[in-house]
């Protein structure tokens, strides 16, 4: 990456594999197990948590110097919620139906950890262009894994992406429901996400050796 | 060169190789071991793991059997081409027919169990260089005896690599679970294909197709009769005895109590366990026949059908009993002190009477119950451990001061 130094792309890549904040810290999986029964909403909570922790990193990194450390918990809390009201305001004026889906998940990034973990452990101490790399980086980081789980969970669960009926309409007997395959209910239940994420965790940790502690 | 020689032959040529555990699985499976122990034994037990197992399935062979007739009966009974089989040696019972048709859906399954679930295993074994276990070979038999004889067979094998994969590899294979593997099959199953794991289709063979034709056959268990507040229509003793619709292997209790005794005989079964299931459930059974005499609930009430059922009936109908006896007392999973092991079956008895009646769409609690209390037994037993090193403690200061 030209643009990047190295560093700098650093901090985009490392949330995506081996640092990821799902997989490898186990943050946020409240909502990456709500949401994920789909991938549309999978991908308009990842793009939401890109846009608050994105923009939440700039504006604590911008304050990091004038912000009393005694309250700086509730500083980066008004942040956050302030930028989650805005989130939600644009999804119910421009995707009424979604929003509806998403209902209180949209709400709770205010209490997604990775968000207030990297306002805590990054934007308070490094610049705005790092810290806005940062954010994106783990945002993208919770995204993929979002949209691994809702591509599975959709896929198997519904025979459907993006609500295409990509494996044959179930009702009319077509595409593989015509041989006797039928959807598997389970992967629609929240506990076959945390099953999914338990997964992914094995797969990435079996591939990479150094990522299993004790 | 008998085969015992050539499975020897190979394994020495492998030792060391990937492919080792799969080689050693069938040489010790099949045969006894060439190899000897080499310095002195101070323990001698004949009851290894591989004895254990094979317990268990000789306790599940009539259950089995029994299976297969009953799939028949219940086919032909269903399409009104024989007479009702009274009693346990009914005449239309123990025909060859029967036995046919019964053989003829249950043995798939039973091949489908064994095929995929040995197939992970070795895998599995052959991928992380450990032995091959013989924690499947009761899983693999209690598998096709739990779930509905029409299940499609592709469903059944997702369900066994999901079970033997999830419930079982992820945490280190047979002795590390802590779930039944059975049993999460079966949750599986039931909650990915409700169609056909629950509902008056799925039961007898053949009902599933004839569903909407005007050939349309009932297949409704007991329990969920009971659970609409519509009369079970079965005698007492044909609950007993097991010629009912359910499950291919639970629905007798009558050959579910000679296992169970076979098991507690030798000693395979813990008859705590079994014992207090049996008093958790009769408990619950009272209390909700106190309910219905105490006339807090009426008939109206959609909880009435099965609350009002006699307490020993709970017993006999629905997988209460194949439970308790096979799936309760799995060693691995059940609570380990002698105490632990009352409260955990006890509170299995309670849950599974809990669930039946007040949870229609979760006919057979059995299953969620057991599969509860796998995930309490650990904390069951730490704290009964607990409670005697306080109580001995406890002895020890007394005789100090």
């Amino acid at each position: 990456m030209g643009l990047l130094s190295k560093k700098d792309s650093k901090l985009i890549m490392d949330p995506l594999a081996d640092n990821n904040p799902i997989t490898i810290q186990v943050l946020g999986i409240c909502s990456a197990l709500a949401i994920t029964a789909q991938l549309k909403p999978s991908i308009v909570m990842a793009i939401s948590v890109m846009f608050v922790m994105g923009v939440g990193n700039v504006v604590i990194s911008l304050m990091r110097n004038i912000i009393p450390s005694k309250i700086r918990i509730i500083v980066q809390l008004v942040v956050v919620a302030t930028l989650v009201i805005i989130v939600d305001q644009v999804l119910k004026a421009f995707a009424y139906t979604l929003s509806k889906e998403l209902s209180v998940f949209i709400g709770l990034i205010i209490t997604n950890c990775i968000i207030m973990g990297r306002f805590e452990a990054f934007a308070l101490g490094n610049g705005v262009w790092r810290s806005f790399l940062d954010g994106i980086g783990n945002a993208l980081g919770y995204g993929v894994i979002l949209i691994i789980v809702g591509f599975f969970r959709e896929l198997l669960g519904s025979g459907t992406l993006f609500g295409f009926k990509v494996l044959g309409d179930p009702v009319e007997k077509t595409g593989l429901y015509a041989i006797g395959y039928e959807n598997n209910g389970f992967m629609v239940l929240p506990p076959m996400a945390l099953i999914v994420v338990g997964i992914i965790i094995w797969v990435q940790r079996s591939r990479n050796k150094d990522l299993i502690e004790d | 060169m008998g085969l015992k020689q050539n499975l020897h032959n190979l394994k020495e040529k492998y030792k060391g190789k990937k492919m080792a555990p799969a080689f050693n699985a069938l040489h010790t499976f099949l045969y006894l071991p060439n190899e000897t122990t080499h310095n002195g034994t101070h323990i001698k037990a004949a009851d290894d793991l591989k004895r254990t197992m094979n317990t268990v399935i000789m306790a599940l062979i009539p259950c089995l059997i029994f299976g297969m007739f009953n799939a028949g009966y219940q086919h032909y009974l269903a399409l009104g081409e024989i007479e009702a089989a009274n009693g346990f040696l009914g005449a239309s019972f123990w025909t060859i027919d029967n036995l046919i048709i019964g053989a003829w859906t249950v043995l798939p399954l039973v091949a489908v169990s064994y095929g995929v679930g040995l197939a992970v295993e070795f895998l599995f074994a052959v991928i992380k260089g450990h032995e091959v276990e013989e924690g499947y070979l009761v899983t693999g038999m209690l598998v096709p005896l739990i779930v509905p004889v029409d299940i499609p067979l592709w469903m059944l094998s997702v369900a066994v690599i999901f079970g033997v994969v999830i419930g079982k590899e992820v945490f280190g294979g047979t002795g590390m679970n802590i779930l039944n593997p059975a049993l999460t099959i079966r949750a599986f199953l039931f909650f990915a294909y409700p169609t056909w794991m629950s509902g008056d289709k799925v039961w007898v063979h053949g009902a599933a197709e004839r569903a909407g034709t005007p050939d349309a056959i009932s297949g409704e268990t007991i329990l969920g009769s009971l659970a609409q507040n519509k009369e079970a229509g079965y005698e007492i003793m044909d609950m007993f005895y097991g010629i009912i619709p359910g499950s291919v292997g639970e629905t007798s209790t009558l050959l579910i109590l000679l296992g169970g005794l076979f098991l507690i005989f030798t000693k395979v079964g813990s008859w705590r366990i079994m014992l207090s299931s049996v008093v958790g459930a009769i408990v619950m059974g009272l209390i909700f026949n106190g309910v219905v005499e105490a006339g807090w609930i009426t008939e109206s009430s959609k909880f009435y059908g099965l609350m009002s059922t006699e307490f020993w009936q709970h017993l006999l109908i629905g997988g209460f009993a194949f439970g308790v006896v096979y799936m309760a007392t799995d060693p691995v999973t059940a609570s380990q002190t002698n105490k632990g092991k009352w409260i955990y079956g006890f509170l299995i008895g309670i849950i599974s009477i809990m669930i039946r009646v007040f949870n229609p769409a979760y006919p057979e609690g059995v299953m969620l119950a057991i599969l509860l209390m796998n995930v309490f037994a650990p904390t069951i037993d730490h704290y009964v451990i607990q409670g005697n090193v306080k109580r001995r403690m406890k002895r020890v200061k007394v005789k100090a001061a």
